[in-house]
């Protein structure tokens, strides 16, 4: 328990960094300097710091949103057995409750999106949910092959010891759920090739563009809540990459952060060497991913 | 009275303003729509109030066969209305649009007389009152029908650009109509350059659009030397030549650099960020600031290029050039840039010889239409540059051109740097001729740019119109975006990079 304890402590705390090493590789990488590794801790600090301002169309909607999208993200973290071996709160099905917690957050920042009445955050809207409903299919097919290789219903399980012993007799499916875990991860914390963190045109935007109208605290805690969710994805291809059921819990731990470290390094790579998709084709790449884990399960299956 | 073709009248030449053909306005509709019927194209329509008599109003049409390196002009007498020419020739729309506005001269029959920049007439003949304006009202366009919506973008943008304001017609992300409302910029450049004295008008010149600025220089001076008959030395030609290139080099460059960063492409926006900065300190060297201004002047150029420096610029371009090539092969081969970029914003053919269309964005639909080629003037006309053109009209296409223009630019300037004209780089320029029309085009990095200038019976300005190809190009990005991602929107203006300041005046 202690284990799982300092694992959530780890994730909470490391989170704002991993945007922060992506932006770095892709600025090495392209022969810039880029911003300090910490740029996410020093926005959040002051954005905290700061007042907000409402615009009068918006109701308490646009207000509950970043409080619920942050504890929605919390809560889900908890689910995850950080250290390899059990989360804080486990049970069979916890797989579900983690999709749509994070669905939850989804669905209340889209509404204050739409809350705000302006045209920019309502075409950011509408994108968001219908790619997001490509997502969850990938998401919850890989979830599939994970859950028939281990036997299990509950992430204890799907990456946790049992996880251990299916690699042998599993390895394709598991590395054909691992590469759709990727792009569900890609996809769901708007990096490129599905959206593009750096740009400041909204009219291309898918999330970004969500939340233009919120500031101060409110923009903080959307920021963090986005670093987590990126955290918490990154934490699950990680345990399915590296499964750590046999490790030391805190051993398992210091693998987590390096690894961490690695998706952060990854991400940055994907985004220095290709272009964004056309947004049409966003939903194409989400379907292909979901079929290659679809895949994964019928091998499986036989 | 001689036809509007037989005029004694070329780029970079004057002629006497009482020799340009006067017809009647329904004759002036139907010769210049004729003209343009038979081949010829618009580079300029305005209009120039008479001093006396009852608030006359001249119209002007200047036109250009591309094919025959002519020039032909026209002129008629008009009260506060006449028929339009618009009515049956598309590429007169705007210009029309202009002359109601700055004339308060009502074009009867015209299409889509919407305001274009929101100013009060500052081209009025003295005798009438001008019509009132409103700068916040515009009659925007709007389709009707469930699920069709409207985005407003602008004025005020996310990035560091310019004002201007874009209404998109929209169902769901797919663009029906896009309106383009202009005129935040408006400053009064013509009123500014018919009373400022010559030597404050170039730097007027110079301010017309701030990245063209040895573009609307050039052109501003080669009508002014015509006027004045100036002698043009050789060597003044080649190092505004040069000047004109490293311009183009910049611009081009840093347009493929936003391309890329509009398409995420990390690697290619960073370098081509760069390297356009590197052009930028090409024309610093030679003439003390990265825009080039105070180089082009009327009888030369402000400042020579001394033999050290010809060389050692030839030694950075040499080593841009190794530079830029594999980025800009890293961007082209790129499948996911390709993917990106082709098919995106397609401007079809007819549409630009319809209206009219310059620059690279014309050449991209493979319209051969290059001022430096089809009306030569200064070190073009000794030393050729291929017309670089693409066939698809798409967003690839229009970076291709510029690519390949890049390639051509650094060629021209290296050769003409090794092997600069012996001479004066400033001659005295003299006085301007009285009751003279000179007519100077230039193609500017965005394409052809042209200046009028009509001097009165003592030799002092009189009419100054200039036309940046801005003005003929805002159409062909809304002309892109119909049927397009809204989406996709960013990434079309970005490949037509047009100027506001250039369109508003």
């Amino acid at each position: 328990m202690l284990s799982a304890i300092a694992g959530l402590l780890l994730v909470m705390l490391v989170a704002p960094l991993l945007p922060g090493v992506a932006g770095r590789t892709k600025a090495i990488l392209t022969g810039r300097r880029g911003p300090p590794l910490l740029q996410l801790y020093y926005d959040l600090a002051r954005l905290f710091r700061k007042g907000v301002v409402y615009s009068t169309t918006t109701t308490w909607m646009f207000r509950l949103a970043p409080v619920v999208l942050a504890v929605s993200a919390l809560l889900a973290a908890c689910l995850i057995p950080l250290d390899g071996h059990a989360a804080i709160v486990g049970f069979a099905g916890d797989v579900i409750v983690f999709t749509y917690l994070l669905a939850l957050g989804r669905f209340v920042l889209v509404l204050a999106s739409l809350d705000t009445g302006s045209s920019f955050e309502g075409m950011g809207a509408s994108r968001e949910v219908t790619f997001a409903s490509f997502t969850e299919v990938a998401f919850f097919f890989a979830l599939i092959a994970l859950s028939l290789a281990t036997d299990s219903l509950s992430f204890a399980g799907m990456l946790g010891a049992p996880l251990v012993t299916a690699w042998p007799s599993a390895a394709p499916s598991i590395v054909m759920a691992a590469a759709t875990l990727f792009v569900v991860l890609l996809a769901e914390t708007s990096r490129v090739p599905f959206d593009d963190p750096a740009t400041h045109l909204e009219l291309t935007m898918i999330h970004e563009v969500m939340v233009l109208d919120h500031g101060g605290p409110d923009l903080a805690l959307i920021l963090y809540a986005s670093a987590l969710k990126l955290t918490l994805f990154a934490s699950i291809v990680i345990s399915v990459v590296v499964p750590r059921g046999m490790l030391n819990p805190f051993l398992a731990l210091a693998v987590l952060a390096a690894g961490l470290l690695a998706v952060g390094i990854a991400i940055g790579i994907v985004e220095s060497v290709m272009a964004r998709l056309r947004l049409t084709r966003v939903p194409q790449v989400l379907v292909a991913a979901g079929a290659l884990a679809a895949f994964g399960v019928i091998l499986l299956l036989r | 009275m001689s036809s509007f073709d037989q005029v004694d009248l070329s780029n970079r030449r004057a002629m006497p303003w009482n020799a340009v053909p006067r017809e009647r306005p329904d004759q002036f509709r139907e010769t210049v729509a004729g003209a343009v019927a038979a081949g010829w194209r618009i580079a300029s329509l305005f209009g120039m109030p008479e001093g006396a008599g009852a608030g006359e109003t001249s119209i002007v049409a200047i036109l250009a066969n591309d094919v025959r390196a002519q020039l032909g002009a026209v002129t008629t007498l008009v009260g506060d209305r006449y028929p339009a020419i618009s009515r049956d020739c598309s590429q007169a729309e705007v210009f029309e649009r202009e002359i109601a506005e700055q004339c308060g001269v009502t074009p009867e029959g015209h299409p889509g007389l919407t305001p274009l920049r929101r100013h009060p007439a500052d081209h009025i003949a003295a005798a009438r009152v001008a019509p009132p304006v409103s700068r916040d009202e515009y009659p925007f366009h709007r389709i009707e029908g469930d699920e069709v919506h409207q985005v407003a973008v602008g004025p005020v943008h996310a990035g560091i650009i310019e004002p201007g304001h874009f209404r998109f017609n929209a169902y769901g992300e797919r663009v029906l109509s896009l309106e383009i409302a202009l005129g935040y910029q408006h400053r009064g450049v013509e009123r500014l350059l018919e009373t400022a004295d010559r030597t404050r008008a170039v730097l007027v010149a110079e301010s017309i659009a701030g990245d063209t600025v040895i573009g609307h220089a050039g052109a501003f001076c080669g009508a002014i030397e015509a006027l004045a008959r100036s002698r043009k030395t050789p060597r003044a030609q080649s190092i505004r030549g040069i000047a004109l290139e490293l311009e183009r080099l910049a611009n081009h460059i840093g347009d493929l650099g936003a391309i890329a960063g509009d398409v995420a492409y990390a690697p290619a926006a960073a370098f081509f960020g760069r390297m356009r900065g590197e052009c930028l300190n090409l024309l610093m060297t030679l003439s003390g600031n990265r825009y080039g201004r105070g180089l082009v002047r009327p009888g030369g150029v402000g400042f020579d290029l001394p033999p050290g420096m010809a060389s050692e610029m030839v030694d950075r371009l040499e080593r841009l050039r190794a530079e830029l090539a594999p980025v800009s092969g890293l961007m082209f081969r790129s499948s996911s840039v390709q993917a990106r970029l082709e098919g995106v914003g397609v401007v079809p053919r007819e549409h630009c010889e319809r209206l009219g269309f310059v620059g690279p964005a014309a050449r991209a639909c493979e319209v051969v239409r290059d001022v430096r080629h089809d009306h030569p003037y200064g070190i073009f006309r000794f030393v050729q540059i291929p017309v670089a053109t693409a066939w698809a009209g798409d967003v690839f296409a229009r970076a291709l051109v510029r690519w390949l223009e890049v390639q051509r630019s650094i060629e021209f300037i290296c050769r003409q740097a090794r092997s600069l004209p012996i001479g004066d780089a400033m001659v005295p320029c003299g006085e301007l001729a009285p009751n003279e029309l000179a007519v100077a085009m230039e193609e500017g990095w965005r394409g052809e740019i042209v200046h009028v200038v009509v001097t009165d019976s003592v030799g002092n300005i009189r009419r100054h119109k200039v036309k940046d190809p801005s003005f003929h190009n805002w159409s062909a990005l809304a002309t892109a975006m119909t049927g397009n991602q809204i989406s996709d929107f960013p990434l079309c203006n970005k490949s037509f990079n047009l100027s506001y300041a250039g369109h508003d005046l």
